[in-house]
C-alpha cells in the first residue's frame, strides 16, 4: 500500500513538473480590460499604456520568472456588460494570469461575479466608494478613508468649514461616497441644516441655479466649502459657472476627488486657479521615483506634454506588487500570488511606501493639492503618514461592524464582528 | 512787541516739535524694517498652519514695504533661494525659467531655472488673510473704486484694524456711496456691541440694506435679543428689519430664477430656430441640425487656434465664418441627399440620422474625440453686478441679447427681403411658386443653407456655455425639435415663445425638483400639451397650413 501511495505520489510530482515544463516555453499573459473607445476611453486608455509601459519595463529586466510578458488588450468599450464578457474571454480564452483594469464602480460590479467564478485575479486602479473586498480583486486606488474623509477634515480644521455642500454626478460612487461624508459630518458635530446634497445628470453643463444655491447657501456667515463627486466634463461649465458669478477659491472653495491632471490638460484653469483636490498622488510632487516615472511615460508614449496622474500610480503600485508578489510565489498561480500579496511593500511614487494590507486595499498617504494655473497641483497639506484603506466604512450603520481580512484565520471579505460570522460567502 | 515775540516764540516751539515728530516716525520706520526682516527670515521655514499669526505679525510692522510683500506672497509669486534662503520676487519668464528681483530692495538679480529656487507656500485661507489685511490697508486709497471694494470686503469679514479705520474715515469720506456703506460696517459694529439706544440707530440704518453680511447680523442680533425680552422695541425693529430683506431677497429670487429661465430659453431658441426653418418651413426631419452647430463650435475653436492673439474679437470673426461653414454643409448636404428624398420624411429622417454620425466621426477623426477648448474673451466672463444678491453673468446676458438679435434678424429676412417672399411662396405652395418662375429647387438649397447657417452661429454661442466636443449637438437636437414642435411648426413667434416658455418653466422647477426631474415634468407637460393640441401654441391657419 505505502508502495503504491509513493508511486502516485510521484507520479503526481513528475506530471506537474512535465506540465511546469511544458508552459515554461509559454508566455505569462497579463489581461488589460480598460475601455478604448466610448465616454471612458478619455480616461482609460492612458491606464491601458501604462499596464504596456510597465510591461516593456518588465521584459526589458529579462521578464518574470524567466518568461516574457505577453499583454492581452480588449476594449469593452464603455459598455459595462461587455466588461463581464470581456473579462471571461480573457480568463477562460486567453487564459491570463492576472487582469489589469476597470475605471467605473459599475464596470468593477460587472465583471467581479466572472472573477470570483473563474478564479481570476484583478488589480483595481481607481479610487471608489469601499463596501466591497473581494478574493479575487486588490484596490489599488483610493478607498473613502483615504480621500474623501482627510479632505473633509482638511476643510473643517484648516480651513475652518462649517457649512458643507456635497455636489455630484448621479451614479453609485457620489452617491456612497456623499452618503459616508454625510454620516462622518454629522458625527462631528455638524447640523443637518449646515449640509447641502445635489445631484446632476452626466455631462450637466448648465450650472447657474445650482451655482445660485451654493452662493446663498454659503452667504450665511459662516465658512462653506463644496465637496465636489462631480465626474468627467461637467466639471468644466461648473468652474466657469463659479468664477462668473463671482464665487471664488476663498470665498467658498471646492474640493473635488475626480479631477487630476489628465482632466485639467489642455484646459484653461484660470477659473479654477485655488480650487483644490485630494489625491494620493501628484505629477508635481518632487521625488526621485516620480521623476524617473514622469521621464519614462513621456518617452514611451513620445509626446511632452503627456502628464501623469493618481490611477497611474496606483497602476504602477499594482503592476509592481504583483510582480514581487508572483517571484516571491515562484508561480503565477492565482491563489499562491493572492496569499503572496498580502504584505507586500514597494515604494511608491511619492516618496513613502505602500503595503498590501490583509483587506485588498493599500497604505497610502493623500495629499491635498491647489489647482494651478498651468494645470498642475500645488501640495497645500498631506497626512504624517500613509493610511490604511478601509474597505467597509465605520460611518455607515450597515457596514460599521465589518471588517475585511483574507489571511488564514478569517479569510472574508466581509467579516461581522459583532456576530463573529462571515456575512457573504 | 511783546505779541510778536511771543509769536516768534510759538513759531519756534512748534517747528521744534514737528521735528521731533519727524525723528520719531523715521525711527519708527527704522524699527519696523528690522522686525519686518526678522519677521521675513521665518517665512522659509514656517509651516502653512503656522503660517496666519506669522502673517499677521508682519502686517503690523506697518512698514512700508508690506503691502508689495503681501500681494507677492498672494500671487504666489515670492520665493526664496535654496542656497541661502534669501527672499525673492521671482516671475516665470518661460518654461522653468524665472527672473528675481530681491525682495525687499527690489533689486535685479541673475535669472535662475525653477530647481534653483522654492516658493513660499500659501493656500486658501491664508491667502483670504491677506487680502483682508491688504483691503485694510486700501480703505485710504486714492481710487474710490479700491476703496469700495475694501470697505466690501471689511463688511464679509469684519476686524479691529479695518473697522477703526473705518471709524477715522467715515466723516472724510467724498463719495457718498462709500461712506453710506462705511456706516452700514459700524452699525453692524454696534449691533455687536452697542446700548439698547445705539443698536436702534443701527437697525434703522441696515434696514433695507440687502448685503447677506447684513442680514447676518441683524439674525444673529435677534437671536440674543430675544433671550433678554420678547416685546421689546429692539426685537421688533429687529424682526421688521429681518421681514424687509427677505420680502426683497424674496422678489430678487424670483428675478434670478426668471434670468436663468430667459437664459436657457435663449439657448433653446438658438439652438431651434435653425430647425424652425428647415423642419418649420420646408418640413424637412433633419437630425444632422445638432452637428450643424457643433461644425459651428469647432469653426469658434480654429478661428482662436489661427488668431491666437485675438480672443477677444474670436468671437465677432466666428459668428460670419460659422454661418458660412455650417450653410455650405447645409447646401452641399441638400443638393447631396436630402433633395432626393423630398416628401419621403422616413428616409429623410434615417439619411439624416446618417450624416450626423459621419460629421461627428469625422470631427472626432480631425480633431480627436477630446473635448476642445474654446477660451471665454474678457467681456463674456464676469458678472453685472445690481445689488449685492442680485447680479447677472456677463456670458448669459449677451447670449440671452444674441439670440434675440438673431431672430429679428430671420424675421426681418423672411418677412422684408426677396428671399423671404421666395421661400415663403414655396413652402406654401410649390407647384403654384413655380408656374410663377421661382426656381424652387435653388430656393430650397438656399433655406435650408440659411437654417444650417443659423445652427452655425447658434454654436458659436454654445461654445462659450458647454464643452466642444463631438457630442456637443446630440444634447440639443432633442430640445430643438420640442421647442418647434411646442411653438408650432411654421411659425417662427411661435419657436420664440415656446422657447422661453419651457426655459422658464424648467429654471422655475429646478431648485425644488432638481435638474432631473424637472427636466422630466417639463417633457410629461409638453406631451400632455401636445395631446391636447397637435399643432402646438401657433398653428398656422388657412390655406398654408395644407
Amino acid at each position: 500500500m505505502k508502495f503504491k501511495k509513493l508511486i502516485v505520489a510521484s507520479s503526481i510530482v513528475a506530471s506537474t513538473m512535465i506540465s511546469n515544463f511544458a508552459f515554461a516555453a509559454e508566455n505569462i499573459k497579463v489581461g488589460v480590460l480598460h475601455s478604448l473607445s466610448g465616454t471612458m476611453a478619455i480616461s482609460e486608455t492612458t491606464l491601458k499604456d501604462t499596464v504596456l509601459m510597465m510591461i516593456a519595463d518588465q521584459n526589458a529586466k529579462g521578464g518574470l520568472l524567466g518568461k516574457k510578458i505577453e499583454a492581452v488588450v480588449v476594449d469593452p468599450a464603455s459598455n459595462w456588460p461587455l466588461f463581464a464578457e470581456k473579462g471571461r474571454e480573457l480568463l477562460a480564452k486567453d487564459k491570463v494570469d492576472v487582469i489589469f483594469g476597470s475605471w467605473t464602480s459599475v464596470s468593477r460590479k460587472s465583471v467581479l461575479p466572472v472573477l470570483e467564478e473563474l478564479d481570476g485575479l484583478m488589480f483595481y486602479p481607481v479610487q471608489y466608494e469601499g463596501e466591497e473586498s473581494s478574493r479575487n480583486i486588490f484596490y489599488t486606488g483610493a478607498a473613502p478613508n483615504q480621500q474623501a474623509i482627510p479632505a473633509v477634515d482638511y476643510l473643517m480644521n484648516d480651513i475652518g468649514a462649517k457649512r458643507w455642500v456635497l455636489l455630484g454626478t448621479d451614479y453609485v460612487y457620489p452617491r456612497t461616497t456623499n452618503k459616508i461624508l454625510e454620516a462622518y459630518l454629522l458625527s462631528k458635530g455638524v447640523k443637518p441644516e449646515d449640509i447641502m446634497v445635489n445631484y446632476t445628470p452626466f455631462g450637466h453643463s448648465d450650472w447657474q441655479n445650482i451655482v445660485a444655491d451654493v452662493k446663498k447657501f454659503g452667504s450665511t456667515g459662516k465658512k462653506t466649502a463644496v465637496v465636489s463627486t462631480i465626474n468627467g466634463d461637467a466639471n468644466i461649465p461648473f468652474y466657469k459657472e463659479l468664477g462668473n458669478q463671482g464665487v471664488s477659491a476663498e470665498d467658498i472653495p471646492v474640493i473635488a476627488f475626480s479631477v487630476g491632471e489628465e482632466e485639467l490638460s489642455g484646459f484653461d484653469t484660470t477659473p479654477l486657479v485655488g480650487h483644490m483636490a485630494a489625491w494620493n498622488y501628484f505629477q508635481s510632487i518632487d521625488t526621485e521615483e516620480n521623476e524617473e516615472f514622469i521621464a519614462n511615460w513621456k518617452k514611451y508614449i513620445g509626446d511632452d506634454k503627456r502628464v501623469t496622474n493618481d490611477p497611474m500610480e496606483a497602476t504602477y503600485i499594482g503592476f509592481k506588487m504583483w510582480v514581487k508578489a508572483v517571484e516571491k510565489a515562484g508561480t503565477t498561480d492565482v491563489d499562491a500570488v493572492e496569499q503572496a500579496m498580502i504584505g507586500i511593500a514597494i515604494p511608491n511614487l511619492t516618496g513613502g511606501i505602500a503595503v498590501m494590507n490583509s483587506n485588498h486595499h493599500l497604505s497610502k498617504p493623500v495629499f491635498i493639492g491647489e489647482i494651478q494655473a498651468d494645470g498642475q497641483f500645488e501640495v497645500v497639506w498631506s497626512t504624517p503618514d500613509t493610511v490604511i484603506g478601509d474597505a467597509w466604512s465605520n460611518y455607515l450603520p450597515s457596514s460599521k461592524d465589518l471588517i475585511s481580512d483574507w489571511t488564514a484565520p478569517v479569510s472574508c471579505g466581509n467579516f461581522n464582528i459583532k456576530t463573529a460570522k462571515c456575512s457573504g460567502k | 512787541m511783546l505779541r510778536l515775540f511771543s509769536l516768534l516764540v510759538f513759531c519756534l516751539m512748534s517747528w521744534h516739535v514737528a521735528a521731533d515728530d519727524h525723528l520719531a516716525t523715521a525711527g519708527n520706520e527704522q524699527q519696523a524694517e528690522t522686525t519686518l526682516a526678522s519677521l521675513l527670515k521665518q517665512l522659509p521655514n514656517t509651516k502653512l498652519n503656522k503660517m496666519a499669526p506669522l502673517i499677521k505679525k508682519i502686517a503690523a510692522t506697518s512698514a512700508p514695504q508690506v503691502p508689495a510683500i503681501l500681494e507677492t506672497l498672494q500671487a504666489g509669486e515670492l520665493y526664496y533661494l535654496k542656497a541661502n534662503k534669501q527672499l525673492v520676487h521671482a516671475q516665470r519668464t518661460q518654461h522653468k525659467k524665472y527672473d528675481l528681483t530681491d525682495l525687499l530692495s527690489n533689486a535685479p538679480l541673475p535669472s535662475v531655472t525653477s530647481s534653483a529656487i522654492k516658493k513660499v507656500r500659501t493656500n486658501n485661507r491664508i491667502r483670504r488673510q491677506i487680502g483682508d489685511l491688504l483691503s485694510n490697508m486700501e480703505l485710504n486709497a486714492k481710487d474710490p473704486a479700491i476703496r469700495l471694494e475694501a470697505v466690501k470686503q471689511l463688511l464679509d469679514s469684519p476686524n479691529k484694524v479695518g473697522i477703526k479705520s473705518v471709524t477715522l474715515l467715515h466723516d472724510n469720506e467724498p463719495q457718498s456711496k462709500i461712506r453710506e456703506l462705511m456706516s452700514v460696517v459700524l452699525a453692524v459694529e454696534q449691533l455687536k456691541a452697542g446700548t439698547e439706544a445705539e443698536k436702534l440707530a443701527a437697525v434703522s440704518i441696515l434696514t433695507g440694506r440687502l448685503e447677506p453680511a447684513v442680514k447676518n447680523a441683524l439674525v444673529k442680533a435677534l437671536d440674543n435679543s430675544t433671550a433678554l425680552s420678547d416685546k421689546s422695541e429692539l426685537t421688533r425693529a429687529l424682526s421688521h428689519a429681518i421681514d424687509k430683506i427677505e420680502q426683497q431677497g424674496d422678489l430678487y429670487q424670483i428675478a434670478d430664477h426668471l434670468f436663468f429661465g430667459l437664459s436657457l430659453g435663449s439657448v433653446l431658441l438658438l439652438s431651434a430656430i435653425g430647425l424652425a426653418i428647415t423642419f418649420g418651413v420646408m418640413g424637412v426631419i433633419n437630425m444632422a441640425h445638432g452637428e450643424m452647430m457643433m461644425l459651428g463650435a469647432y469653426t469658434t475653436y480654429v478661428i482662436q487656434q489661427t488668431f491666437p492673439t485675438l480672443i477677444e474679437y474670436s468671437l465677432l470673426m466666428a459668428i460670419p465664418a460659422a454661418f458660412v461653414v455650417s450653410g455650405l454643409v447645409g447646401i452641399i448636404i441638400e443638393r447631396g441627399v436630402i433633395r432626393f428624398l423630398k416628401g419621403r420624411p422616413l428616409e429623410t429622417l434615417l439619411a439624416t440620422f446618417g450624416i450626423s454620425l459621419i460629421l461627428q466621426q469625422l470631427v472626432r477623426t480631425i480633431f480627436s474625440p477630446l473635448n476642445r477648448q474654446v477660451e471665454a474673451p474678457q467681456w463674456m466672463s464676469g458678472s453685472l453686478d445690481i445689488n449685492p444678491i442680485f447680479s447677472l453673468t456677463y456670458n448669459r446676458l449677451y447670449i440671452i441679447l444674441f439670440a434675440l438679435m438673431v431672430f429679428f434678424s430671420l424675421l426681418m429676412i423672411l418677412k422684408k427681403s426677396s428671399l423671404g417672399l421666395h421661400v415663403r411662396a414655396v413652402s406654401q405652395n410649390r407647384d403654384m411658386a413655380r408656374a410663377l418662375s421661382i426656381k424652387s429647387s435653388w430656393v430650397d438649397a438656399i433655406t435650408f443653407g440659411l437654417g444650417s447657417g443659423i445652427a452655425g452661429i447658434a454654436g458659436v454661442a454654445l461654445s462659450q456655455l458647454t464643452n466642444v466636443g463631438p457630442n456637443l449637438g446630440q444634447a440639443y437636437i432633442i430640445d430643438s425639435f420640442l421647442v418647434v414642435v411646442f411653438g408650432g411648426v411654421g411659425n417662427l413667434w411661435g419657436t420664440l415663445v415656446a422657447a422661453m416658455t419651457l426655459g422658464t418653466f424648467n429654471k422655475f422647477l429646478e431648485p425644488s425638483m432638481g435638474p432631473v426631474l424637472a427636466n422630466i415634468i417639463v417633457l410629461v407637460g409638453l406631451i400632455l400639451f401636445i395631446q391636447k393640441r397637435p399643432k402646438g401654441l401657433f398653428p398656422q391657419k388657412g390655406r398654408a397650413a395644407e
